[in-house]
């Protein structure tokens, strides 16, 4: 048990697992899966300012999905730190596509030479770490959903907002991948 | 239509969306913090929150991402066909119920998608990862959430100037 719960799962069990989230959070109380919406929530509790966009009770629309971010973040840390974290075992074509962008360092589940506060100070860092962040941010926000709320929720419920948005994420996603990082790592 | 109606029937986050904004009671919110507790372990363990993973997926190069994907939005989407055939109640006792998003010129979903799938490529993290790295230790994805709170606020701070 201990050694399946800390092993890479199959996505084949993954998958179907975080699908279930859908139906839980709905039986749990009629919400509907999705993250970015905390943000939105977050900006509301912490400094919605004059902006109207943030002038709503969070409390009433939101404590669930803060709740449930809280427990995402303890559930990352109880995995792995009670059942380890190694490298993550991604494919040869990958490995030697990432080696030959400038990437050495596959020790852990993000690139150190990336992603760490030493790197941080360095361009390449500062633009996947800060810059990153805020285009995920803005882009979840203008959206209106993410990975989450579009990708599964919305996917499954046959929306074609949702569909709009999971072809922005692919080619957002490939232009990075295929013009952004070279020119960040050349 | 009161003020407060107004704002939140104007709100549209992640997840807030097509929901009634009824406030869940006090006493189920330890259920959604074990619900976020399994899924940060799912995230964790099926690796979705690894960088390595993403770019081996914007790569073509393993089904593997796809097969999660794919896999999860069945299993909802069968979940959700039952839900509303079995005409199912939540825990509180409202009719569950799952209302279309507003589709609009569609601009929105199309331009917002694209820039987050810029974020998503870079950070090799959507939302909920970028949480449930920090939990795995990888300390520097604290500056990640806090720039993605930024965005999320620009994004309110321009919304009135944005085509949608």
């Amino acid at each position: 048990m201990t050694a399946w719960l800390g092993r890479e799962w199959p996505w084949y069990i993954a998958g179907p697992l975080i699908g279930l989230f859908v139906p839980a959070l709905l039986i749990a109380g009629n919400k509907v899966f999705g993250i970015s919406g905390s943000f939105s929530h977050l900006c509301a509790a912490i400094a919605p300012g004059r902006v109207e966009y943030f002038r709503y009770n969070w409390r009433r629309a939101g404590l669930w999905n803060l709740v449930f971010l809280v427990g995402v973040l303890i559930g990352g840390f109880l995995s792995a730190h009670f059942f380890g974290a190694q490298g993550v075992a991604i494919s040869i074509e990958t490995r030697a596509s990432l080696t030959r962008l400038g990437i050495h360092d596959f020790t852990g589940v993000a690139p150190r030479e990336l992603f760490s506060w030493h790197a941080l100070l360095t361009v390449r860092g500062f633009v996947s770490v800060v810059v990153g962040g805020l285009l995920v941010g803005f882009g979840t926000a203008y959206a209106a959903g993410c990975t989450s709320g579009h990708a599964i929720s919305g996917l499954a419920n046959f929306q074609l907002p949702s569909l709009i948005a999971v072809l922005g994420f692919f080619a957002g996603g490939l232009a990075t991948t295929y013009f952004i990082l070279p020119f960040l790592m050349g | 239509m009161t003020m407060t109606q107004a704002t939140l029937s104007q709100f549209q986050g992640c997840g807030s969306e097509g929901t009634d904004s009824s406030e869940v009671r006090t006493v189920f919110l330890p259920v959604f913090l074990l619900l976020g507790i399994a899924f940060g372990f799912v995230l964790t363990r099926s690796e979705v929150l690894s960088w390595f993973r993403i770019q081996e997926m914007f790569r073509f190069q393993s089904f593997r991402m796809y097969g999660i994907i794919g896999s999860a939005v069945t299993t909802a989407s069968v979940s959700l066909a039952l839900i509303k055939f079995l005409k199912l109640k939540s825990a509180s006792g409202e009719l569950i119920s799952v209302s279309p998003k507003p589709l609009g010129s569609g601009i929105q979903y199309a331009a917002g998608g694209t820039i987050f799938g810029l974020g998503w490529a870079l950070t090799g993290a959507c939302p909920g990862p970028v949480v449930a790295l920090i939990g795995n230790g990888v300390y520097v994805m604290i500056a990640a959430l806090v720039s993605a709170l930024a965005g999320t606020w620009v994004y309110g701070w321009l919304r009135p100037r944005l085509p949608h």
